[in-house]
């Protein structure tokens, strides 16, 4: 858990991907630890701009496109996004089980702009608060005692938050 | 509630938990309401629990009363050697659980308790956490307070112990970065995805669960919450799980114990 804590923030992680390249973080590269370079080459911050005083993140994460269908699985799927472990989505009507700890995201897209979605899923708390239950999905650091199969890695791939927003932006 | 249409929601019950709770007779409680996690089960589940012939948790109950009386160790005792009917002896002593152990210097729990008795007194083997034989015990002893009101001290030389608890109640941890409020306090009474979540109270342990058909130990459940959330889960009758089940055993001050509860 040392390793955690030597961080002194929560990095963010995101690749910038040179073409046909995995994301590092992905293929799990591990992370960055006391007395190591502290943030992986692959590893950079997200840019994260204000707009309106809400910040976004307005550059997409991959140079692939996302692709709203498998972001409709990453939104079902439980070991990935399980986004509907807390939220309804009449989108995804034909799944049983629609969760009710956070607001429907029918109409998400009205709500929000698509830098703020793509912020909402990497990082919720820099829009809402700390206190807020939401996991961060492309973040890593910060929480303590990860099992080591998921220490230093995000719970989901640049890919697949690119999917997941091209999702989002889709519910109007 | 939020309407669906076509969505399957519509035939998950929602339990009738509201009300079903008391408001708790300390200052700055955490909950407006103490609410044991029976009444946030199906209405099956309820009349399973509450029908002694058809709980399965009581072959547990059997199978520790069965050992109660038998003799191991070298000094050729059984428990019923010295604590005689367990039904007066053992009655209230698992709504106190766990208590400051002046020996041990440190709150012990059912578990560790008899695993005590058992080394010191009987001179014999330790059961292991998880046993078939450690959790019928722990079962049958806890029985033997059911309806007896969860009355823990948390002062005293258990005051750090329940400190560290409450921290620990409230650390979020592992990659999905979540603590147990974040369900438990915040959230309870509501849908996680085909999970209907409780305030997460401990008077029904040792619980038989549905899903994996056996009683469960309060330790073991703690792992799998964390397991989730993708944390490494801490040991059984560690430090910190002692400190946990202190703190959570506060957080249900008042509630009847249920032992053998059912639970989904």
């Amino acid at each position: 858990m040392r390793r955690e804590a030597a961080l002194s923030a929560a990095v963010i992680a995101v690749i910038f991907t040179a073409p046909g390249r995995l994301p590092a973080v992905a293929q799990g590269a591990a992370a960055p630890s006391a007395g190591v370079a502290p943030i992986a080459p692959a590893l950079l911050a997200v840019k994260v701009v204000e707009e309106n005083g809400v910040p976004g993140v307005p550059q997409a994460l991959t140079e692939k496109p996302g692709d709203p269908q498998a972001g409709a699985k990453v939104a079902v799927d439980r070991r990935l996004g399980n986004c509907l472990g807390c939220h309804q989505i009449s989108a995804l009507g034909n799944e049983q089980f629609h969760g009710e700890v956070g607001p429907s995201l029918d109409g998400a897209a009205t709500r929000w702009t698509v830098p703020q979605l793509r912020m909402i899923v990497v990082d919720p708390k820099k829009i809402f608060s700390d206190e807020t239950v939401m996991p961060s999905f492309y973040r890593v650091g910060g929480p303590g005692r990860v099992r080591p199969e998921f220490q230093g890695k995000p719970i989901l791939t640049a890919q697949q938050v690119e999917d997941l927003v091209a999702f989002l932006a889709a519910q109007k | 509630m939020w309407c669906g249409g076509a969505i399957a929601q519509d035939a998950l019950e929602h339990p009738d938990w509201q009300g079903k709770g008391f408001a708790p007779n300390v200052p700055d409680h955490p909950l407006r309401e103490i609410i044991s996690g029976l009444a946030f089960r199906t209405h099956e589940t309820k009349a399973m629990q509450s029908d002694d012939f058809n709980n399965p948790g009581f072959l547990a109950v059997e199978e520790g009363a069965a050992l109660w009386s038998k003799v191991d160790g070298a000094a050729g005792k059984s428990c019923a050697s010295c604590h005689q009917e367990a039904v007066q002896s053992m009655k209230g002593v698992r709504a106190s659980m766990p208590k400051w152990d002046e020996k041990q210097k440190k709150p012990v729990n059912l578990e560790q308790r008899i695993n005590i008795c058992r080394s010191e007194n009987m001179k014999a083997e330790p059961w292991k956490f998880g046993s078939p034989e450690l959790t019928a015990m722990t079962t049958y002893v806890g029985h033997q307070s059911r309806g007896t009101p969860v009355s823990v001290r948390t002062d005293g030389p258990m005051k750090p112990w329940f400190d560290r608890g409450r921290q620990l109640f409230y650390d979020r941890v592992g990659q999905l970065d979540m603590s147990c409020a974040n369900c438990h306090e915040k959230n309870y009474g509501k849908f996680l995805r085909a999970d209907f979540v409780s305030q997460g109270q401990t008077n029904g342990f040792p619980t038989y669960r549905l899903q994996t058909q056996r009683l469960v130990p309060l330790h073991e459940r703690f792992q799998g919450c964390m397991f989730d959330v993708r944390a490494d889960p801490y040991k059984p009758l560690s430090d910190e799980f002692l400190a946990l089940e202190l703190y959570i055993a506060w957080r249900g001050l008042g509630l009847p114990v249920e032992t053998p509860a059912v639970r989904n």
